[in-house]
């Protein structure tokens, strides 16, 4: 992983670079994040992919994060990794909630990545994030006519209530 | 030039147009594509495209995969994956469990490689916690791990075989899971979904006689990778099956983020134990085998030769396998023994906390990455201070692996497809989680 | 005499035990003897020859000749592929057969949790599958979400389809597969197996016997067969021990645990 001082650096050329893209750092447990500005995550993804000296050119994972009750809620988090150097570094976009019925949205980087196809479904179906330009965003793992976003903090979990015998003919069920 | 039939039907006649129809006593009874063939008025071959689907109850899908699959005869023009058939909610229901009780929950996941999922989440919060595990856990805990590998890839096998046509694998590779799994029950009390692996350590010592079990197992097993070999190895079936079928290159699987023994057969000697090791594996010595085409065939090499050295792993383990405790001391995160409770208030207090809240874990995020049988397994775990964490997500090898077999099997035949996933190795417990 | 002790065991003696076997030891003797009479020969003959109607050997070849659906879903699936293989071999019993498809399937063992983008599927097969079937809900998702208390898993394939067999586990060991399998067999032979309610004479006292319930009060039915139940533990509780020491509780008899 590059260290403290290295994520820094990389902050301050992606920067230099991309103006107003990196919003913060962290580095804990010996791992960086670059936290960016949702709407210029395509440059900096080209840009850490691309860039001779940092070349990480391998997403491992797309995924959604609900930081409910912290602002901005949702982060689209990408692990990039560097396999040359064995490198990982993450980028959070982190995205606001628009509230209602309005979806918060993101620029897809299925071109730049190609893995990012099924993990921004997945991403789109859980969280109701939607990747404009991503060829083909439908649900992928609820079904097709589900409604709501299930991994989001403010979902229910669902299930049902414990049968026991008090309440055994409430519960529905084939043979009563 | 042979007229079409108008459905009557004059038995005994032998129609002379088209060799297909000549050598044979078939009647022409209707205009099926063979007799259009023969009359010189066949249709062009973009009208004959058909779709069907495949699952998601097939027997050749392994597990519930449906698959749209355009044909045309014979050859696959486009596929398209569907999956969540098993989607069980696991990522949701993790937050409302606390980390001990997440354990089971993440095992489910990808439902063969069951040590794997526990040790991405164990050693994702042990990072988290900054929590050192005592040697003789690490090395019970690459043991398991490496008896896991070897069972993931026995069940392909024999699945794999099964779906190309070689029936008596399946009851050989599974005889041998059998003894895999006796030793698990020896030593977690469970076959499948052992929670063995806790947040520390391991949950239990081995048993006596696990030692000498393993040893056995360690003995025997390389002689029955060689009769699996042998069995199909030159086969020349297998081999027609499997030769220069569901090429990709190297760069195109990269692109597409495969990794395990996928990415391996083509080429790329990337295997997270080697270059990002964890637990016991930089003192070991192992080899990774890599293939050179990238086809079926590499694909079985790869795996058969995986077996081997994790067969050479054990050995090595339990051969340097340290003395001390097999879980951490750290008392606010593991349970106190239980011979403590009956004589120290501290340990009844925090094994009463433990039990009842569970640990918590600081505020912080982590991405966890190991090398299961199918690729790079990583837990991404959120913790917010307290006791339950706030988001788990697995980053599933055969999820991002499923993205390449649109790659592999168009232009195929059907058969190859089937070919392809069998050597996809795909888990659709991982998939959907 | 000995026809008396004859008649005087046979009511009590239930089928299996020693009793039993002593009764049937000592009629096949008078059998042979000629010492039969008419009732006692008819009822003889009919315990001992397996003369049966169409439907009783109907039921025993189904039962000997089960053809499973292929259909593992998850866990559970891995389990039954491992009941298929050589340890626990389903084949003794007949079953090895799988079939894929449902119209040539008998019954179908759902292994692994039903999610609900599968239900429906699983559903359409189950109907496409001819009569006489069965369903095993084999594992705790199946039968009953399991540890999954969600969104996303039905609580129960018993939500949506008719379950004859649940077999409990998480995955339950392959023995433990066959010995559901057991059951299905003895429950399509006709011969349900009662289970703990036969061996504590509790005969009566289950959920679907109580038509009359309201629910949280029991119904006169299984009170009277719970006041049957209490009795016959009461009886074992009271019974001595072989060394003579009394009570304790009737399991806990004779393992030296007090």
């Amino acid at each position: 992983m590059p260290d403290a001082p290295g994520l820094e650096l990389i902050a301050q050329e992606l920067g230099d670079a991309h103006e107003g893209s990196v919003l913060g750092t962290y580095h804990e447990h010996g791992q960086a994040c670059l936290i960016v500005d949702p709407d210029q995550i395509l440059a900096v993804l080209a840009w850490l992919r691309d860039t001779p000296g940092q070349e990480y050119r391998f997403l491992a994972s797309v995924h959604g994060v609900d930081y409910l009750p912290a602002e901005p809620r949702f982060g689209v988090v990408y692990e990039l990794l560097n396999r040359d150097r064995v490198e990982r570094v993450r980028v959070r976009a982190a995205l606001d909630d628009p509230g209602g019925e309005e979806l918060p949205s993101l620029a897809s980087c299925v071109k730049v990545f190609p893995t990012a196809d099924f993990q921004e479904r997945e991403v789109y179906d859980f969280f109701g994030i939607l990747f404009d330009g991503h060829p083909d965003l439908r649900r992928i793992l609820m079904p097709e006519g589900y409604v709501g976003w299930p991994q989001r903090r403010d979902f229910p979990i669902g299930g049902e209530p414990v049968v026991f015998t008090h309440n055994e003919r409430q519960a529905p069920g084939w043979s009563h | 030039m042979v007229p079409l039939s108008t459905g009557t039907r004059t038995p005994g006649a032998r129609p002379t147009g088209g060799d297909v129809i000549a050598g044979t006593n078939a009647e022409v009874i209707g205009a099926s594509p063979i007799e259009r063939t023969a009359a010189g008025t066949a249709f062009e071959p973009e009208q004959e495209l058909m779709t069907i689907n495949m699952g998601p109850h097939h027997p050749a899908t392994h597990g519930v995969l449906r698959l749209l699959v355009s044909l045309q005869g014979e050859e696959v023009l486009d596929l398209k994956p569907i999956v969540g058939y098993v989607h069980t909610g696991i990522e949701k229901s993790c937050e409302d469990q606390s980390y001990w009780k997440v354990i089971p929950f993440v095992e489910r996941m990808d439902y063969l490689s069951y040590f794997f999922n526990m040790q991405a989440f164990c050693g994702a919060v042990e990072t988290m916690l900054a929590l050192e595990i005592p040697p003789r856990a690490k090395y019970l805990r690459t043991i398991h791990l490496e008896l896991n590998r070897i069972h993931s890839h026995l069940v392909w096998l024999g699945t794999a075989a099964l779906d190309l046509g070689a029936i008596s694998m399946f009851w050989y590779c599974f005889r041998q899971r059998d003894n895999i799994l006796d030793l698990f029950e020896m030593s977690a009390g469970q076959r499948m979904h052992t929670r063995y692996f806790q947040v520390g350590g391991v949950f239990e010592d081995i048993p006596a006689g696990f030692e000498r079990k393993l040893r056995s197992f360690c003995e025997e097993m390389p002689s029955r990778v060689d009769q699996f070999e042998a069995l199909l190895d030159r086969n020349e079936i297998f081999l027609r099956r499997t030769k220069g079928i569901g090429i990709v290159s190297r760069e195109r699987l990269l692109e597409l983020g495969v990794t395990g023994p996928l990415l391996r057969a083509a080429g790329e000697p990337w295997d997270l134990r080697k270059v990002h090791s964890y637990l016991a594996y930089p003192e070991l010595d192992f080899k990774i085998p890599v293939g050179t085409v990238g086809d079926g065939y590499d694909r079985y090499r790869v795996r058969m030769q995986e077996i081997r050295e994790s067969v050479r792993i054990i050995e090595q383990c339990i051969d340097g396998l340290p003395e001390g405790p097999w879980i951490a001391d750290d008392r606010k995160v593991v349970l106190p023994p239980r011979h403590e409770l009956s004589t120290s208030m501290e340990a009844l207090i925090h094994h009463f906390k433990l039990v009842t809240e569970g640990f918590r874990v600081p505020p912080g995020e982590i991405y966890y990455p190991i090398e299961s049988p199918r690729g790079e397994l990583g837990a991404f775990v959120l913790a917010d201070g307290s006791a339950k964490p706030a988001r788990v997500h697995f980053r599933d090898p055969s999820f991002v692996n499923l993205q390449c077999l649109r790659e592999m099997c168009v232009g195929g035949y059907v058969a190859d497809l089937i070919q392809n996933l069998a050597m996809l190795d795909p888990i659709l417990g991982g998939i959907d989680r | 005499m000995k026809r008396d002790k004859l008649r005087a065991l046979s009511p009590l003696a239930e089928p299996g035990s020693l009793d039993h076997l002593r009764v049937r030891q000592l009629r096949a003797r008078d059998l042979l003897r000629g010492d039969l009479d008419d009732g006692e020969l008819a009822e003889h003959v009919e315990q001992s020859i397996l003369t049966t109607t169409l439907d009783n050997v109907l039921n025993w070849a189904r039962s000997n000749s089960m053809f499973p659906l292929t259909f593992g879903l998850a866990c559970c699936g891995i389990e039954m592929m491992s009941m298929v293989s050589a340890r626990y071999d389903i084949a003794r019993f007949g079953a090895e057969a799988f079939r894929a498809s449902p119209r040539q399937a008998d019954f179908i063992i759902l292994s692994g949790r039903v999610s609900i983008k599968m239900a429906p599927v699983v559903r359409r097969l189950y109907d496409q599958m001819l009569e006489p079937r069965w369903a095993i809900a084999m594992g705790a998702c199946s039968s009953s979400g399991g540890m999954f208390a969600n969104y996303a898993v039905v609580q129960g394939a018993d939500k949506f389809m008719p379950i004859d067999i649940h077999i409990p586990g998480c995955p339950p060991r392959p023995e433990a597969l066959l010995y559901g399998f057991t059951k299905l067999q003895r429950m399509i032979q006709g011969n349900p197996d009662q289970g703990w309610r036969r061996r504590y004479n509790a005969v009566g006292t289950e959920e679907w016997a109580r038509d009359d319930v309201i629910a949280g009060q029991p119904s006169e039915a299984s009170e009277a067969a719970y006041a049957r139940a209490r009795q016959s533990v009461a009886r074992t509780a009271e019974g001595t021990g072989p060394d003579g020491a009394g009570g304790g509780e009737g399991e806990l008899r004779g393992t030296g645990i007090s």
